[in-house]
């Protein structure tokens, strides 16, 4: 009912791309009267690492339920190796790898046994070029679990089991893998190991991963893209370098005239002081011109989703360098 | 080979691992073992009454009535159990991002909660062979019985634990299911023939499967006389298989529609918000 009432009001999505590891446009989510996700557009070509960056409550965890097809979207147009994920079926579930967050499950079992087992249903998804499952002790030497196959898995550390499952998540070969916020809680050695496990898994097996994390460091480091998400939209996107690229223009000048002191934040930090110069001459003192880096602007971001106080700072300089592209 | 065979097979395998790993684990053998002691120190010291009518020992009819029980506990709350838990910590989530990982984990819970009920019914028909009179278990029509008995009883009890593991979200809800199972017990002839209840109550502890769920295994392992202080007269087999028959097929058409009901509504984020349910329970 609600897609019949918003495709009033929004442009239909065009065609969904089949090429498209994945395809998402105009996609949004809302419980009651509260719109979580307001009109995401995303792509992904195959092989591609996208992080979806931002504070928590931005909508990154509704976002991959969606494309997981663990959840049903309010409206817009989702294709996930081409398909749809609320309508996909066990052959398009065996080349998807979601990444859970394990807690206590399976407690019992043996690491190895486990593996195996869980391969074992993607064995008749094999094809001439994917071999399914990936054999456990390949499997378990690509994760770092080889010294602890035969461990139960309540035994392992924070660590170990978030390997683990890794693990689970490629165990069927998959084309595209989802890891949401897969680092939470890791201690900065177990952080740094998963890094190099998701850079193996995109570089070695071509693997398409889309993964959410609050942490700018993190995506910086993993990701092709990044889409920064904050109120359910997307306020800005691109790799890692553009974004920085396009942020260094905006600059904050502070600057001291007579005893006075004076901040102003501008995009043409050379015009500006050239003006300011020539205007006011040797009264201009203790100058200090500051880039405003990713970090800064994320920063300010962040702290506006926590506080709730909403200064507009952040999305101003977002917007900004939307319209400089 | 067919993508639903090999997750029925692997699902067998699951069960099969899952068995081996209970009956390893010091908690789970004292959670099957403490109860058999209890029931086998109670018929020990009911052997010496008798059942009102007869001298037939009361304690040798307790017995095959408390392993009708044990079905009905195996089935209905160990299989809820299994459910209820196995959602909160996100087994079943696990299952449902597997290309048919839900058949294979349905069908691994199956194989081992059917295979630890009729496990415990052996652990406490063996001991009472040895201190009871009367259990018919040299005779050959008495396994025969048990043979189509205790199956029924684990179709009719399977899916309604399904259900209500379905149903119910919270672990500690269990307790709802528990506490009206108590009160059935107390009416269903289990420790005490119902002969002496009002009309009305035996004819309600009757619509459930508890008491038919007795009866049968006390129509396999008590002689063939004793069915003259039952209801009616006699072990009624056509009755039981009626009411057991009426609740499988009951459980075996909403288990699936609640099942897939439960499954949709999984996902990550739900996972989560229990956990974090879970450990402020804890804190």
């Amino acid at each position: 009912m609600t897609t019949v009432e918003w495709s009033e009001a929004v442009e239909a999505p065009r065609n969904p791309d089949d090429h498209l590891v994945l395809d998402v446009r105009n996609l949004r989510m809302r419980y009651g009267t509260v719109d979580v996700l307001n009109g995401i557009d995303l792509t992904a070509q195959r092989g591609e690492v996208i992080a979806l960056l931002g504070p928590n409550g931005a909508g990154k965890t509704t976002t991959i339920e969606i494309l997981e097809g663990f959840r049903l979207p309010s409206a817009g147009l989702v294709r996930v190796l081409g398909v749809d994920p609320a309508r996909g079926d066990e052959r398009w579930r065996a080349q998807i790898g979601v990444v859970l967050q394990s807690w206590r499950d399976h407690g019992r079992w043996r690491v190895r046994d486990l593996l195996s087992h869980i391969g074992e249903y993607y064995a008749p998804y094999a094809t001439d070029q994917i071999q399914r499952p990936w054999p456990v002790d390949d499997l378990l030497a690509a994760v770092g679990l080889t010294a602890h196959a035969n461990a139960r898995v309540s035994r392992l550390s924070g660590g170990q089991r978030r390997r683990l499952d890794v693990a689970v998540g490629i165990v069927g070969r998959p084309g595209l893998l989802f890891l949401d916020e897969p680092t939470v809680g890791l201690d900065p050695a177990a952080r740094r190991e998963f890094h190099e496990l998701v850079h193996r898994l995109a570089d070695l097996d071509h693997t398409t991963i889309l993964l959410s994390t609050h942490d700018l460091a993190e995506a910086e480091k993993l990701a092709d893209l990044i889409i920064i998400l904050a109120n359910g939209r997307i306020i800005a996107q691109g790799s890692p370098d553009q974004l920085s690229r396009r942020l260094t223009t905006d600059a904050e000048i502070r600057w001291t005239c007579d005893g006075q002191r004076h901040v102003h934040a501008t995009m043409d930090a050379t015009g500006f002081l050239r003006d300011l110069l020539r205007e006011h001459g040797d009264r201009v003192q203790e100058l200090e011109v500051r880039r405003a880096n990713l970090e800064d602007a994320y920063l300010a971001l962040v702290h506006e989703e926590e506080t709730g106080i909403r200064t507009g700072r952040a999305e101003r300089v977002w917007q900004q360098q939307e319209e400089n592209r | 080979m067919n993508p639903k065979t090999t997750a029925l097979r692997a699902g067998l395998r699951r069960g099969g691992i899952e068995l081996r790993s209970t009956f390893t684990n010091g908690q789970d053998l004292w959670n099957y073992f403490f109860p058999t002691v209890v029931l086998l120190v109670a018929v020990f010291f009911m052997r010496g009454a008798t059942v009102p009518g007869t001298d037939f020992s009361l304690g040798a009819r307790t017995l095959p009535s408390a392993l009708g029980m044990g079905l009905l506990f195996g089935g209905l709350l160990g299989l809820a159990q299994h459910l209820v838990v196995d959602r909160e910590d996100g087994t079943l989530l696990r299952a449902k991002a597997i290309p048919n990982g839900m058949l294979g984990y349905l069908v691994g819970k199956l194989v081992l909660v059917s295979s630890v009920s009729m496990i415990g019914l052996a652990i406490q028909l063996t001991p009472g062979m040895f201190f009871l009179d009367g259990l018919r278990l040299g005779d050959p029509s008495a396994w025969l019985t048990l043979a189509w008995a205790v199956p029924l009883g684990l179709v009719a009890t399977l899916p309604l634990g399904a259900m209500l593991g379905s149903l119910i979200e919270n672990p500690r809800n269990m307790g709802l299911v528990v506490l009206p199972v108590m009160g059935l017990i107390a009416v269903s002839g289990i420790f005490y023939p119902i002969s002496g209840l009002p009309g009305w109550l035996q004819g309600a502890a009757q619509v459930f499967p508890l008491y038919w769920l007795g009866l049968g295994m006390r129509s396999a392992l008590l002689p063939a006389d004793l069915a003259a202080v039952e209801i009616g007269g006699s072990w009624r087999h056509l009755e039981m298989v009626a009411v057991l028959g009426a609740w499988a097929v009951l459980g075996l058409v909403l288990a699936p529609v609640l099942m897939r009901r439960m499954a949709r509504r999984e996902s990550g984020s739900r996972v989560a918000a229990r956990r974090e349910q879970a450990m402020q329970r804890v804190g």
